[in-house]
């Protein structure tokens, strides 16, 4: 491991990201991404009897999906780190009970999907781990009761609401080669700039997605188009235009490389508001499609910013606003492998 | 925090956000509203006409009725659409109320009849009928001592 510049992290030895696991809700199965998911559930229940188990449902299938393409058996890994929106990391935890494998719970809110990856990586690298699975989850219903209101409540949202993504993205990791490399990382640091509207987190979370991605260009010494892709997490219609200004502002134009994941994952008409939001919202897109490009060779190198609004319900009635953080990681193609 | 200034910041990014658009939300929130309200003037006729209900008595079962109806609704997983387009327009009316209700007996179903439903019924609730009966107690102090007074 070495430290680059301030924040970011490079792997000496090399981690590579053997297979990857997704899973996925109704509406994320109608969506333009429908066929880079490896499971698409027809309901939301995910014929579990409540939305609880449905979320861990979702996780347990992507894990399973990750083991069965890298074809490794599970008492062969080491390390699982898990991480959700519900309160006590319950799906993770919960999961982690079938599973056997030691585990590490994370809490980054929606930015735990490359929260877990990149501390994944880095307990690889340094070699306190061979083998072990990211892995991260996210309901619109359970989401919905453990920060807004119950799912049948009936009160209006803003445009600048987001919908949270139903479904769980995990990831096989380990130091032998494979198509995509997991590069570099950086960590981000918590940004809050004042915003207090729960239903307006692509511009609380847009700051630390900035930072971020500046500190992690700086620390690098690269240029955005240095990356076929910059994908945000979960900025959405609001928060993506915002860190694109601000970016550019300090000289950085990444206009032309940057996707959202949120805007990604739903056709435009589809009734989500400003776009996805939640853990699963980037691992899916990451997991699935991203990395698609990756091993098809569209894409060389690609830069994911998972984007998380620390929201807590409490924090808003105590009138404290919304802090934000991002983290990034670097993927790239490995030549001579698909 | 370098740069940080959160009114700067505040202000500048409510010039990302799309246009709320109060004319027509309001418009659907007035027809909406209307049309709940229409149902329940006819089911009052209905009771009135059909089952011999006094007129001053009509209101009960009328209320009744549309509390079941706001129910069965939020059970089918009808309610939430019709929030989200009509605002206030349905959850002013006593079927918002029933809504919020119900919807908070079906999110806690799951852990059971008395700490998930019951305990959580009047999660959303609650504070209306708080403020209920805080507001008409205070009424009913001031009109005492004006009719003690005057």
């Amino acid at each position: 491991m070495t430290k680059i510049g301030k924040q970011t992290w490079g792997y000496t030895k090399p981690v590579y990201i053997q297979s990857t696991g997704t899973a996925v809700g109704p509406l994320e199965g109608q969506g333009p991404l429908k066929d880079t998911f490896d499971k698409v559930y027809s309901e939301l229940h995910c014929n579990e009897d409540n939305w609880e188990l449905a979320e861990r449902r979702l996780m347990l299938d992507a894990v399973n999906q990750s083991l069965q393409k890298a074809g490794v058996d599970q008492r062969n890994i080491d390390l699982f780190l898990a991480g959700d929106l519900l309160n006590q990391n319950v799906t993770g935890n919960y999961v982690a009970r079938h599973l056997g494998i030691p585990l590490i719970g994370m809490f980054g809110a929606c930015s735990t999907s490359m929260e877990t990856l990149a501390t994944g990586a880095a307990l690889i690298s340094s070699g306190y781990a061979k083998h072990a699975i990211a892995a991260v989850s996210s309901h619109n219903a359970t989401a919905e009761r453990q920060f807004r209101y119950p799912t049948e409540y009936g009160g209006q949202k803003p445009k600048t609401a987001t919908y949270t993504v139903t479904g769980s993205g995990a990831a096989l990791l380990s130091s032998k080669p494979s198509a995509v490399k997991v590069e570099a990382a950086t960590i981000g640091k918590v940004m809050d700039y004042g915003i207090t509207d729960p239903f307006d987190m692509g511009s609380a979370m847009a700051p630390a997605a900035w930072d971020t991605i500046k500190t992690h260009l700086e620390d690098m010494g690269r240029v955005p188009n240095d990356y076929d892709v910059i994908a945000t997490g979960d900025l959405s219609a609001v928060g993506s235009p915002i860190v694109r200004d601000m970016l550019k502002d300090d000289g950085y134009n990444i206009s032309e490389v940057h996707k959202d994941c949120g805007l990604l994952i739903y056709h435009s008409e589809q009734p989500v508001f400003s776009g996805g939001s939640g853990c699963a919202c980037s691992a899916v897109v990451t997991y699935g499609k991203l990395l698609n490009g990756l091993k098809d060779g569209t894409y060389k190198r690609i830069l994911v910013v998972a984007t998380g609004a620390l929201m807590s319900p409490m924090m808003l009635q105590q009138k404290e606003s919304i802090p934000g953080i991002a983290h990034a990681v670097v993927l790239a193609k490995e030549e001579g492998y698909e | 925090m370098p740069g940080f200034n959160s009114k700067e910041y505040k202000k500048t990014s409510q010039g990302y956000h799309p246009k709320p658009p109060y004319f027509i939300n309001a418009l659907k929130a007035f027809v909406v509203g209307g049309l709940i309200c229409v149902l329940g003037e006819l089911l009052s006729e209905m009771y009135i006409h059909w089952f011999g209900f006094k007129e001053k008595d009509a209101g009960d079962p009328t209320v009744a009725t549309l509390i079941l109806l706001a129910a069965l609704a939020t059970g089918f997983g009808v309610y939430d659409r019709l929030g989200q387009f009509a605002g206030a327009g349905s959850a002013v009316p006593v079927t918002g109320f029933a809504n919020s209700i119900t919807s908070a007996a079906l999110e806690h179903k799951s852990e059971g009849l008395v700490l998930g439903v019951a305990t959580n019924l009047f999660k959303l609730a609650g504070s209306v009928i708080v403020f209920g009966v805080v507001a008409a107690y205070v009424l009913g102090v001031i009109r005492f001592t004006w009719q003690a007074l005057f």
